[in-house]
């Protein structure tokens, strides 16, 4: 859990959105193109659509922050609680055989991650200039959850046996 | 008390990674430690042309092809000692050696050893999943002694090697725990390691997803370590004898000097060597 | 009675002694006082397997022309003792024109020398050791040696002053005395030589060993670094490099084992530097897999197999050449790569100098086929000719989009990007690659790096250094490495008879090159190869690699003992007359 957050400025708010929509936007197009080595195309699909989709949040960020210069922060001082982006869905709960369901899921997720990011920053600033960007990012973020919601009703659950694979591992090297 | 800001870079994690796709199945660690390695010469400002990744054979000694830098793709555990000729010769490049444990712990032993107590100035990444992956499942020297598999059906019965009390005993100079379900802590890491002089050894855990699937279980018992790093070489074999294998962080800082050949001093004439036969 | 002036000019002497008996120094001194009297000469040794203590034997072969070859029979025996004897009997031949000396308190010559006929000599070593505070029985022998045949009282004295330099001056005044007492005996048994003017020559001829000049080629090619696992008998070859590549601005680095220093010399060549190793044979088959890196990763690298009696351990002080095969035939798959072998002491210079510059143009790693005979051998010798060639391999300093590590080109041979260079960075690998070096499965890709790597050896230029061809006559003598030298003295002694032979001696042994051989036996009816192999390597190589169309036959046999200049002789007379 998030227990301090220390954002003292729009500018670092606005970095650690940027980061955070961008590595969200990067970790996408990473999953889409191992979807695209195994050869799971549905999925990498979906994954491309999130990148692109993610790509659309980056470009709307640089907008908000022109004019504005950010502070380079290094990876491990951004103040995520966990030490992984909110919004880059988690790589290890992939599988070559998930389906855009299991996809959606880990979108979904991640969007709800992003949105308790912001959360506890709304709750625990001071009115102002932060608040008030922390809440209307909370409030696109609460969006893009309903979205992801959405699709997943009408997103086909996956059959019992979606990771049988008949064949045994092949041999590299 | 404003967040800490870095000094700038004009380089993106983005920037290190080549063209070549990973082959790695989807949910391994690899992949996290691809990207954290990036992040770490991304914030070290280190030009792609100056870095060279050493690795030998296993999943994640295919590491070299996935970034842009110079690399070597070697043979089976011996990426370490290529990597201190290229590093002895070389001392402006940066060195990163990479690879899994079993390249690095059972075949690459002995080379293991002697790196560490040569303590050339090297960063030598272990991505640790205690199993063979590449072919198919066996156990390697870190793998508990009652993992059942083909090749030891009942599991092996072997104390498993513990490779950050071999590295402290025999001289490394910087010693930590990752683990790849913590990209950023594992950037973190990195760039410590490879900032800090002498050989530098970087374990990071990063499950099998394909032969140890038990390993998602990872996540709920790796913890920061409970205390800070120590410098003190009898504490810390104290703690490294004593660990479970999960405390993450920076674990032991040394003060040895590395190694580093003589300088060059120039050409000197061939003819002023030979006078040694004249009679 | 024995003709001294049989020793004008040439003499071949064996000190023989144990338990610390000094047999070494005394040879060392013996050859060092010879080559500053204007001697050419070879010096060789064997002994026990205890590292101290041991019996041991320092054989020093003396001629007024060079020689390359150990010779044959010894014309004087020294024997300070004669524990274990029977070890080196067979390595001494004597015959009844040879001159025995023994001391005559360590008992009756045993029957394995004395049934040589050679004529026995008494001189009580011991006894006259005895008579100096601190004398030693090698001293005395000097002495006598000295005396036996003519060689400069002055030079001698330059010698051991130089040599005792860092010994308490005590040493040096027994020394002396003991050096005068053994004259004297000599001068008593009638047997003295008058003393030879030094020649006022001033030519800067060479005292060097084959590893040192083997050492010593390297870095005239250009290697700036090492790696070091030590073996018998490449060890010193590697240690002269220690010190002497420093003085260059290289470096050497001892490995923990075979496997780390090829590694090492192959990440150091990566990264731009000429690197280099040496070993024996059971090094060279520890670092064949890494070999096998370097072929396909097209990385130069030098490895210097200072052959032993094989296989396994076997016989770790003697000689063989029986690494051919893995030399040749010792890596998986299809790997072309360079073999070459210097045929004496001097060319160790030329012929690692060489392999270096092959090593470097092509790309590809390079075994010099060295041996026991001649690293370990300290020979006398015209200096080498300073062939100062140094060839740089292909490298890019800038590199364009456009740039491929592994290009396809006509010549098979491709530039390398050296770490540092912006834009031409890539990963070096065992695996199969494409043109950019990525790991590629594909046939198109196998084929045609395949290609690359026999083409740029195949079409590569050798010039006249792949072979020593000397002679013409429709009868052909084959060798290689170490033999030649001892070929080619039975072959002008069979000449001064009036009989006429060709040789071949190839240099580079891979890749085969069946027509450059062939050419060299144009008017060739029958040839003989000659090896020092039980299993006959190199004629085997010959037949299955070359197409020779003329009849072949082999000569060949294992170590420990080398050929012998009247052993090849009568082979080589054998054969021609049958």
């Amino acid at each position: 859990m998030i227990d301090r957050i220390k954002i003292n400025s729009v500018a670092d708010l606005l970095a650690h959105v940027k980061a955070m929509e961008t590595e969200a936007m990067e970790r996408y197009q990473d999953l889409a193109e191992q979807m695209d080595v195994h050869h799971n195309s549905e999925t990498a699909a979906l994954f491309r659509k999130m990148a692109d989709v993610e790509a659309l949040h980056v470009e709307k960020i640089l907008e908000r922050a022109e004019g504005i210069e950010l502070p380079h922060i290094a990876p491990w001082e951004y103040q995520w609680g966990d030490s992984d982006t909110p919004e880059a869905v988690s790589a290890e709960h992939t599988h070559y055989l998930m389906t855009p369901y299991h996809a959606l899921q880990l979108a979904l997720r991640a969007e709800q991650r992003a949105f308790d990011f912001f959360d506890q920053i709304v709750r625990r600033s001071e009115p102002g200039v932060i608040h008030e960007l922390a809440s209307e990012l909370r409030d696109e973020e609460f969006h893009h959850v309903g979205l992801i919601e959405a699709w997943l009703e009408k997103t086909g659950k996956p059959d019992e046996d979606w990771d049988e694979d008949p064949d045994p591992p092949a041999l590299q090297e | 008390m404003s967040v800490k800001s870095a000094p700038a870079t004009p380089y993106t994690a983005r920037d290190y990674k080549s063209d070549v796709k990973p082959v790695w199945c989807p949910g391994c660690g690899d992949y996290t430690v691809l990207s954290s390695i990036s992040k770490a010469l991304a914030e070290l400002a280190l030009p792609p042309e100056d870095v060279a990744i050493i690795s030998g054979i296993g999943c994640s000694s295919r590491i070299p092809a996935y970034l842009n830098t110079y690399g070597f793709h070697g043979v089976h555990g011996r990426s370490l000692a290529l990597a201190t000729g290229l590093k002895l010769s070389r001392p402006d490049l940066t060195v990163l050696v990479t690879g899994g444990d079993g390249d690095g712990f059972s075949i690459g032993g002995n080379h293991f050893l002697h790196a560490c107590r040569r303590n050339v100035d090297m960063t030598y990444i272990v991505m640790d999943n205690r199993v063979y992956g590449m072919t198919k499942g066996q156990p390697s020297p870190t793998t508990e002694p009652d993992w059942d598999s083909a090749l030891s059906p009942g599991g092996t019965g072997l104390r498993p090697f513990n490779p950050l009390v071999i590295a402290l005993a025999s001289g490394a100079n910087f010693i930590a725990r990752g683990f790849s379900g913590d990209p950023n802590g594992t950037a973190k890491l990195i760039t410590e390691a490879i900032q800090a002089p002498g050989f530098s050894f970087v374990e990071v855990l990063s499950p099998c997803v394909t032969f140890r699937p038990d390993q998602r279980d990872w996540k709920k018992i790796v913890r920061p370590s409970p205390v800070d790093p120590t410098e003190d070489i009898g504490r810390a074999a104290r703690r490294l004898m004593t660990d479970d294998g999960f405390n993450l962080g920076v674990l032991y800082t040394g003060k040895r000097e590395p190694f580093r050949l003589a300088e060059h001093h120039g050409e000197s004439d061939m003819t002023g060597l030979e006078q040694q036969f004249v009679i | 009675m024995v003709d001294s002036r049989k020793y004008e000019n040439s003499v071949s002497i064996a000190i023989t002694g144990s338990g610390g008996a000094g047999v070494i120094t005394a040879g060392t001194m013996l050859l060092k006082a010879a080559a500053k009297a204007g001697w050419y000469g070879l010096f060789t040794r064997s002994s026990g397997p205890q590292i101290r203590g041991g019996e041991a034997a320092a054989m020093v072969r003396l001629d007024r022309q060079p020689v390359a070859a150990p010779g044959e029979n010894f014309d004087i025996l020294i024997a300070i003792d004669w524990h274990n004897i029977e070890r080196f009997a067979v390595e001494l031949p004597l015959n009844q024109h040879s001159l025995v000396i023994a001391d005559p308190s360590q008992g009756d010559v045993p029957d394995v020398i004395a049934d040589s006929g050679a004529r026995i000599l008494e001189i009580p070593l011991k006894e006259l050791a005895k008579k100096i505070k601190k004398g030693r029985q090698n001293m005395i022998a000097l002495g006598v040696l000295r005396a036996l045949i003519g060689l400069n009282e002055d030079i001698v004295d330059q010698v051991m002053v130089h040599l005792l330099a860092k010994r308490e001056e005590s040493a040096l005044i027994a020394s002396r005395d003991a050096v005068v007492l053994g004259g004297q005996a000599v001068e008593h048994a009638g047997l003295a030589m008058a003393q030879q003017e030094v020649p006022a020559d001033g030519s800067d001829r060479w005292l060097i060993s084959g590893n040192e000049a083997a050492g010593l080629g390297a870095l005239r090619g250009g290697i700036r670094f090492v790696a070091a696992y030590p073996i018998t008998p490449a060890t010193e070859l590697l240690e002269w490099m220690a010190p002497n590549l420093k003085k260059v601005g290289g470096a050497l680095v001892q490995a923990e084992d075979e496997l780390a220093s090829i590694n090492m010399i192959i990440g150091a060549s990566y990264g731009g530097i000429p690197a280099l190793t040496a070993t024996s044979g059971p090094g060279l088959a520890l670092m064949t897999e890494s070999f096998g890196l370097a072929v396909a990763s097209e990385v130069p690298i030098v490895v210097v197999d200072v052959m032993r009696g094989g296989p396994s351990t076997g016989i770790p002080t003697k000689s063989e050449q029986s690494d051919l095969n893995i030399a040749l035939f010792g890596l998986h798959g299809d790997a072309p790569h360079l073999v070459v072998a210097p045929n004496s002491v001097s060319d160790c210079v030329f012929t690692t100098q060489w392999a270096v510059s092959l090593a470097e143009a092509t790309q590809t790693p390079t075994i010099v086929l060295s041996d026991q005979l001649l690293g370990q051998a300290k020979a006398i010798i015209d200096p080498p000719a300073d062939l100062a060639f140094v060839t740089k391999r292909a490298t890019s300093a800038t590199v364009d989009e456009s740039f491929r590590r592994y290009a396809l080109s006509g010549s098979g041979v491709s530039s390398m990007s050296i770490p540092g260079t912006a834009g031409g960075q890539y990963t070096a690998d065992g695996l199969e690659h494409d043109e950019s070096g990525l790991p590629s499965s594909q046939v198109k890709d196998h084929v045609a790096q395949l290609d690359k790597r026999a083409d740029k050896l195949d079409g590569f230029d050798f010039g006249d250094h792949w072979a020593t061809i000397e002679g013409d006559s429709p009868l052909a003598i084959i060798s290689w490495g170490s033999t030649t030298a001892t070929v080619r003295e039975a072959l002008a002694r069979l000449e001064k008879q009036g009989r006429h032979f060709k040789l071949i001696a190839p240099r580079l042994l891979a890749p085969a090159r069946p027509l450059e051989m062939a050419a060299a036996l144009e008017g060739v009816e029958r040839a003989i190869s000659i090896e020092l192999s039980h299993s006959a390597q190199f004629y085997r190589y010959l037949k299955g690699y070359f197409e020779i169309s003329c009849p072949v036959q082999s000569y060949h046999r294992p170590g420990p003992l080398p050929f012998r200049t009247n052993e090849l002789c009568e082979v080589i007379m054998n054969w021609s007359a049958s």
